[in-house]
């Protein structure tokens, strides 16, 4: 509203980036450049869809990338099925079909594990979404039909008309309109009534509870949102790898993408891609230097954590506080 | 004349300690209605089991004659029940009349409203700042909550309690922390609202409470030992005895 601050300009200046960049090397042959854009892009959704509960209704989900596999086997199974044979209620490379299936099977499964997990707060929350996301992997790992730990390869991806997934730009397009959806999606939700009311929960749930708001089916609701979303980026990420496995369901995905959220700064529009973006862009180079690159990155992200207040975003804010 | 609020023989202990002792009383429609006792004699715990925070072992609690001793917090305050905090208790992170629209806005019908940016709803948003120009504070409605100081943190719980329209306003020490002349600002304020809210007030400062209320019940080691007119205890034999004989 009104004049532009720090923050929105450096909003606007990383999605313009977003936009500018991966094409441009794409068109200079540098494909990979593209295809690491495109991930980014892709976690940056799904950790846009954890701040909506992580940063604005402080809930610290640590099962979110049970999403995320759940939209991308959503994408995994009817291909299979299609290429296989065998169940013939979903087997279809139908985009629609698998895009209806991995918005409202994560939707469906963030009722049910978030109708329990809301019932607890702080550390007690996060170990059960945690259990709710291991629970979700270690059911896919079972699952003999799609190879268990090994994983479903996908040949076919996702049909749509007018746009054809199997072109790096066009899902890049999709990609990158999705994030922008997104996250004006959780804008919008943030600045509404039911936004106020989350976020005066996240601060002082017995305060909210004293003027008359439920907050449980508040939070529940932004867990169902969120979760949906997420969904929705798993079902890219599916559709871009084309390999999915339980693996991306690990509670160590979850904490990655946690991480990001964090990392980029909770409670603002940019900060889980700019998350993203960093430990994507990071963990990229430090591998192409070593091997054992998990160290420096750890402590890299550590320090980080210590010293800068409010994540990435933080530091455009210096002014007020 | 049906009471208000009706609480009858309530009891709550918390393992040996008898904290609620058979406590029963009554606020009448448009009354302040005061209650005073020693530190630790179960002020805020009873507070607590009116605005539905805890739970009492026993006893029944009415409002306007409908039973509400086991209904959570969040549905007492849709009934018309609605409290101050004796320790501050704000949304730090949003600016004060946003805390302030927040207790509009719960009785703006549904808050499961997604679309509509919830700070350019004008009503509402004109409404709290009345509610703020009422206790003095339109000046500050637009400064982060965390920035204020503790005066008018307490300046801000009143206007929230205003705000909510609550036909009960249960205030726990509102007070509490604040210099002579705050206190006295405060006491003309609340005097300002006679007749047309019904306060339970639960008070320290007994220059206030007396200024104030029309009736006094007094509470000691849980039990309720007098109620009654502000000159009734003044004279009470029990209570001088018990509480204001000390001083």
């Amino acid at each position: 509203m009104g004049k532009m601050t720090v923050v929105s300009w450096v909003t606007l200046f990383g999605m313009v980036l977003l936009a500018v960049l991966p094409p441009l090397f794409l068109m200079n042959g540098q494909a990979f450049y593209m295809d690491l854009a495109t991930r980014l892009v892709i976690l940056g959704i799904a950790a846009v869809s954890l701040n909506l509960i992580l940063g604005f209704g402080g809930m610290v989900s640590f099962g979110h990338a049970a999403f995320i596999g759940l939209g991308a086997y959503a994408v995994g199974i009817p291909a299979h099925h299609a290429t296989w044979g065998g169940f013939d209620l979903i087997a279809s490379y139908n985009g629609f079909l698998h895009l209806g299936l991995a918005i409202s099977i994560s939707a469906l499964f963030a009722l049910i594990t978030g109708a329990i997990s809301l019932r607890t707060k702080g550390v007690y929350f996060i170990m059960i979404t945690m259990a709710f996301g291991q629970m979700a992997f270690f059911l896919f790992q079972s699952l003999d039909v799609y190879n268990g730990d090994d994983g479903l390869t996908i040949d076919v991806r996702s049909e749509f008309p007018l746009i054809n997934l199997d072109e790096p730009l066009q899902l890049y397009i999709l990609s990158y309109v999705s994030l922008v959806g997104v996250m004006l999606l959780v804008r919008m939700i943030v600045n509404s009534r039911f936004g106020m009311v989350l976020q005066g929960a996240k601060g002082n749930n017995e305060r909210m509870l004293t003027l008359g708001y439920n907050t449980y089916f508040y939070r529940l609701t932004a867990y169902v949102i969120s979760g949906a979303m997420c969904g929705y980026a798993g079902f890219l990420l599916g559709n871009f790898t084309t390999f999915i496995s339980p693996d991306m369901m690990h509670w160590t995905r979850s904490g990655e993408l946690m991480f990001m959220v964090i990392l980029g700064g909770a409670s603002t529009l940019f900060g889980p891609v700019l998350g993203s973006s960093v430990f994507i862009l990071v963990e990229e180079i430090l591998s192409s230097f070593t091997i054992f690159w998990h160290l420096p990155f750890g402590l890299m992200l550590i320090g980080l954590v210590l010293f800068i207040r409010g994540g990435l975003m933080g530091l455009f804010k210096s002014k007020g506080r | 004349m049906i009471p208000l609020l009706q609480v009858a023989k309530l009891r709550k202990s918390f393992g040996g300690v008898v904290a609620t002792d058979d406590v029963s009383l009554d606020v009448i429609k448009g009354e302040i209605h005061a209650i005073i006792g020693p530190n630790g004699a179960g002020k805020t715990t009873l507070i607590s089991q009116l605005s539905g925070a805890l739970a009492p072992d026993s006893g029944a609690v009415t409002l306007n004659g409908v039973d509400i001793t086991f209904k959570p917090a969040h549905t007492r305050a849709r009934l018309g029940i609605t409290r101050s905090f004796q320790i501050t208790s704000l949304v730090m992170e949003m600016s004060v009349l946003d805390n302030v629209a927040l207790a509009v806005q719960a009785r703006d019908g549904s808050s499961f409203r997604f679309i509509k940016p919830a700070r350019s709803i004008t009503h509402i948003r004109d409404k709290a700042r009345d509610f703020l120009h009422q206790v003095g504070m339109h000046g500050r409605a637009d400064d982060p909550t965390s920035a204020l100081s503790h005066g008018e943190h307490r300046q801000m719980e009143i206007a929230i309690a205003l705000a909510s329209e609550a036909e009960l306003m249960l205030l726990d020490e509102p007070m509490a922390g604040l210099g002579p002349t705050e206190s006295q600002m405060l006491t003309e304020f609340l005097q300002g609202l006679k007749g047309s809210r019904t306060i339970l007030l639960i008070e320290h400062d007994m220059d206030a409470v007396f200024a104030l209320a029309d009736r006094i019940s007094v509470l000691v080691y849980g039990k309720v030992i007098a109620t009654g007119t502000p000159d009734e205890i003044r004279n009470n034999r029990d209570v001088r005895n018990a509480y204001l004989g000390d001083e």
